[in-house]
């Protein structure tokens, strides 16, 4: 079987193959490091890594498990707004036949909601895990701060997403959670008429919510997090706390 | 004289450069001031459809004496009293959360954070940072009780029959 397979063409010698990837095949590390550096993707991650920074103790993989959750909650959220509609009759019923007619729409849904929790939980552990090893020192404070960034994103989906199934939980949690905006000195109250895009929870705050949940937070989540991952090549790699020379 | 006329010349040239492109951040600068200034307009409606501030409560023989109706649905409690009729927000000044009325005890609690009041809107308890407010009533020209849910009133008024 083997044998077959090794007296198989190598598919990475094809014109059209060669087309795509152009670094071409090698086992050289200049090979090895061209593949990472042509590909549009890949770049964003260095060519090389510490074998220190692969050791779980280091980051406990919670920044890559976030992420692992972001894509779980895009693939989901996308299924999930085939059949929802963002409209005061309909919200809670499209939920409701999610749950209950909608085949594997349980599972999808509680897919994105136990996602969902387990992403800030596990950003916010990032952070922490950052914070109490000095990850967040010099060279690395920008991607602290895009980190911050991508926090407040996350927090801010979750906010958004839990208005959506427009049941009372998600009626009075918004409710709440506005008028705690309305407290801002000043402008806080013409913020949270902008946000709700009216005095009152209601239709106009639920198109409002759906829009930035489904639209304009990932955008800025994705456009972050490209930002940051690119961030932690540029600052030299993931910190293991070991002396560079 | 031809010398100094160049570099003069020169100059201008690194000016104008510098010119054109402070005239394009200008321009960006207008534009983004302009935009904000839309999206700003954009985003507040213009016409609301919410409910109608003013609500109809009825023929105030409806409230019997010492009692507090609330109507869920307007966030309001009529209450009638020795000294006349009066209505009440039902909305929490803490969080706007619905409080409710619970004649058992006599009083009316917020179920989100514990606030208390007395039915005359005054604190018992809480995270509450004001009293219940008033709202304006009065008795339209059917003999209707109307509340207008907009117009909080400064002191005490009551209606009287």
């Amino acid at each position: 079987m083997i044998k077959f397979l090794e007296d198989l063409p190598d598919i990475r010698n094809t014109d059209v193959w060669r087309s795509v990837f152009r670094s071409g095949t090698g086992k050289s590390n200049l090979r090895r490091s061209l593949a990472v550096q042509q590909n549009v993707f890949l770049h964003l991650a260095s060519v090389k890594v510490r074998s220190k920074a692969l050791e779980f103790g280091v980051t406990w993989y919670l920044g890559t498990l976030s992420l692992g959750c972001f894509l779980v909650l895009v693939v989901t959220g996308i299924l999930l707004m085939l059949y929802y509609h963002p409209s005061v009759p309909q919200a809670y019923l499209d939920m409701k036949d999610l749950q209950f007619v909608v085949s594997a729409g349980m599972f999808l849904r509680n897919l994105h909601r136990w996602s969902a929790h387990a992403m800030v939980l596990l950003v916010f552990a990032h952070m922490f895990k950052v914070f109490y090893r000095g990850a967040y020192r010099s060279p690395r404070e920008f991607n602290w701060v895009v980190g911050v960034v991508l926090l407040m994103v996350t927090l801010f989906l979750s906010y958004t997403g839990y208005l959506l199934p427009w049941d009372q939980l998600a009626f009075w949690a918004i409710t709440v959670g506005s008028n705690i905006m309305s407290a801002v000195p000043g402008m806080g109250a013409k913020a949270r008429f902008l946000m709700l895009g009216g005095n009152t929870v209601n239709a106009n705050a639920l198109l409002r919510f759906y829009v930035l949940h489904c639209v304009i937070l990932p955008l800025l989540a994705v456009l972050f997090l490209a930002v940051h991952f690119w961030r932690i090549r540029k600052d030299g790699g993931l910190h293991t706390g070991e002396k560079t020379q | 004289m031809t010398e100094e006329k160049k570099n003069v010349e020169e100059g201008c040239e690194e000016c104008s450069r510098r010119k054109f492109t402070m005239a394009g951040l200008g321009a960006i600068g207008v534009a983004a001031a302009g935009s904000a200034a839309f999206g700003y307009q954009f985003l507040s409606p213009n016409a609301l459809y919410e409910p109608s501030p003013i609500v109809d409560a009825g023929k105030p023989d409806r409230y019997p004496l010492d009692s507090v109706t609330p109507d869920v649905a307007a966030g309001i409690y009529i209450v009638h009293k020795q000294e006349g009729i009066y209505a009440l927000s039902a909305v929490c000044t803490h969080l706007g959360c619905l409080t409710a009325w619970k004649p058992e005890l006599g009083i009316i609690a917020c179920p989100c954070h514990g606030s208390k009041f007395h039915s005359d809107g005054v604190k018992i308890e809480g995270p509450a940072p004001k009293p219940l407010p008033w709202l304006k009533t009065w008795v339209d020209d059917d003999g209707n009780l109307q509340i207008d849910r907009s117009e909080q009133l400064a002191q005490k008024q009551f209606v009287r029959i």
